[in-house]
């Protein structure tokens, strides 16, 4: 294995383990006891006892959060454009969209829930979404907005259609800056299913499972559920890094 | 209509930019004319209305009234026989060197295939001294490095006209030199029918033919000199008697037109 790989991957796990051992070494130095804070020890056990329960929700919480994402990248993308293109609706657009975004997303979760009574995937789909679209949109319209009038002009002066300015110019040079807001978008989007799945349990998700843990004072549960959700929103994160490398790599320098 | 030897006419060009304090006047009853496969330098004081002369030309920008004219033919829209460059280079950062050369053979029609394209824009490359490095990506390369790319790029489509809007401002004068010996090497093989738009007066007089003054805004031309140099040109020849005799002139006329001196 090259030296560079090793460094990739041992440095971040190093670092998890050592916070780990701090974290076991805290609880056990303060003699705290389970309902305080619970030991990386203690979450063992949890994860053992529930293990096909955190493979279930997990996943509904998974795909509930990527759904919502893949809606936010498509209307915060398209919302985007229309506010980079046009100056009217970005003047138009955006106090609308800063007044939505400044909302506190849980006091929206009952009003949604109240709106399409049963539909809990729906509505947590759309809770993700409604959390994480507005980063897309305002970096893509940020992007298309402050592209040089030189660039513009280049393919103009050839005479080149404003679809194919787009195609060749605005949408290559935007993708840093989404990709950027993407990773943001990510680890909002995961806030927004929770939202759902604490505020209006439906027996779904790993948000469904903390509460059960509540219920049922089963504290190492309710820290285990807390780092499944870390690990799935790592996951998730390192998966828009690859697409990343793959589609704006250019935009990263060597050293 | 009169049909004249010229590549690109201007004719009384008047052209005001709308704002919110009323029109804005930038050219005034320009009128100027550049012979096929000549180079025209346009010197000026700041601000006097340079870079919309480029668009003019160009036809991004359509004036108020007078008109411009290409091969006799008056201009209403962009067209493809136009290569521009910058004092930003404005490459594409995703694209490799060879690949950001190629942009305006994608968009401009021609029958080439991709092999001819290659060749094109690899003589060109080779040409500004840019072999090898086909493959890298613009933020590998330096300043003087990416205006030659830059420049490839402007006239691979072989454009009857090339527009220059200050492409060696931003470098450091001894790169700048270079730059301007491989800018004379290219338009004598090249054959194109340049406007260059520049503050540098050497550069003006070592690559024109002819020098055009604009005065201050709204610009029209001011004065109108021919460069004293021959086709086989090199930056030492600026500091021969004539070539000095005549930068003082223009000196003088930029003074005039900034309104520091009165003619």
């Amino acid at each position: 294995m090259d030296k560079n790989l090793l460094r990739q991957i041992g440095i971040p796990i190093m670092a998890i383990l050592i916070f780990l051992l701090f974290w076991e070494w805290i609880v056990w130095f303060n003699n705290w006891p389970n309902y305080k804070m619970a030991s990386p020890s203690d979450l063992v056990p949890a994860f053992w006892k529930f293990r096909w329960l955190f493979l279930e929700y997990g996943w509904q919480t998974l795909w509930r959060t990527i759904a919502g994402l893949m809606l936010a990248v498509f209307f915060g993308v398209l919302i985007g454009m229309i506010m980079g293109f046009s100056r009217t609706m970005r003047e138009g657009l955006y106090p609308l969209l800063v007044g939505f975004n400044a909302i506190p997303k849980a006091t929206v979760v009952p009003v949604i829930a109240l709106m399409f009574v049963g539909q809990d995937n729906f509505n947590t789909v759309l809770m993700a979404f409604m959390i994480s679209f507005f980063p897309i949109a305002v970096s893509v319209s940020l992007g298309l907005s402050t592209l040089e009038p030189e660039y513009r002009d280049i393919l103009r002066s050839l005479g080149a259609s404003q679809f194919t300015i787009f195609r060749k110019i605005a949408l290559p040079k935007t993708l840093p800056e989404f990709f950027g807001a993407l990773k943001v978008a990510v680890t909002l989007a995961f806030i927004g299913t929770n939202l759902v799945e604490i505020i209006q349990p439906h027996g779904k998700g790993l948000g469904f499972l903390f509460d059960s843990g509540k219920i049922s004072a089963d504290y190492p549960l309710m820290f285990a559920v807390l780092i499944a959700l870390a690990f799935l929103g790592i996951m998730l994160y390192y998966i828009v890094v690859l697409l990343e490398r793959t589609f704006a790599g250019w935009a990263e320098r060597s050293p | 209509m009169i049909i004249s030897n010229s590549q690109i006419e201007l004719i009384n060009v008047t052209h005001a930019y709308k704002t919110a304090a009323g029109p804005l006047p930038v050219v005034n009853e320009l009128s100027l004319q550049m012979a096929p496969a000549s180079f025209t330098a346009v010197v000026g004081p700041s601000g006097c209305g340079k870079s919309t002369l480029t668009r003019l030309i160009a036809g991004l920008l359509i004036p108020d009234h007078g008109e411009v004219r290409l091969h006799g033919e008056r201009v209403t829209s962009p067209r493809s026989t136009v290569g521009m460059a910058f004092q930003n280079p404005v490459l594409l950062e995703w694209r490799s060197i060879l690949d950001n050369v190629l942009l305006p053979l994608e968009i401009v029609p021609n029958d080439l295939n991709r092999s001819a394209r290659e060749e094109r824009a690899g003589e060109l490359l080779a040409m500004v001294g840019l072999s090898g490095f086909e493959d890298k990506k613009p933020s590998e390369l330096s300043g003087g490095m990416r205006q030659r790319a830059s420049l490839c790029r402007a006239i691979v489509h072989r454009p009857e006209v090339l527009i220059l809007d200050e492409p060696f401002g931003a470098l450091d004068a001894f790169t700048r030199e270079d730059l301007w010996q491989i800018m004379h090497a290219l338009r004598t093989k090249e054959k194109i029918t340049t406007v260059l738009i520049t503050h540098d007066l050497r550069e003006s007089v070592f690559l024109a033919d002819q020098i055009v003054v604009l005065s201050d805004r709204p610009a029209t031309a001011q004065h109108i000199v021919v460069s004293p140099l021959g086709p086989d040109r090199v930056v030492d020849d600026l500091y021969t008697p004539e070539p000095t005799k005549l930068l003082a002139q223009l000196r003088h006329q930029i003074q005039i037109a900034q309104g520091r001196e009165v003619a």
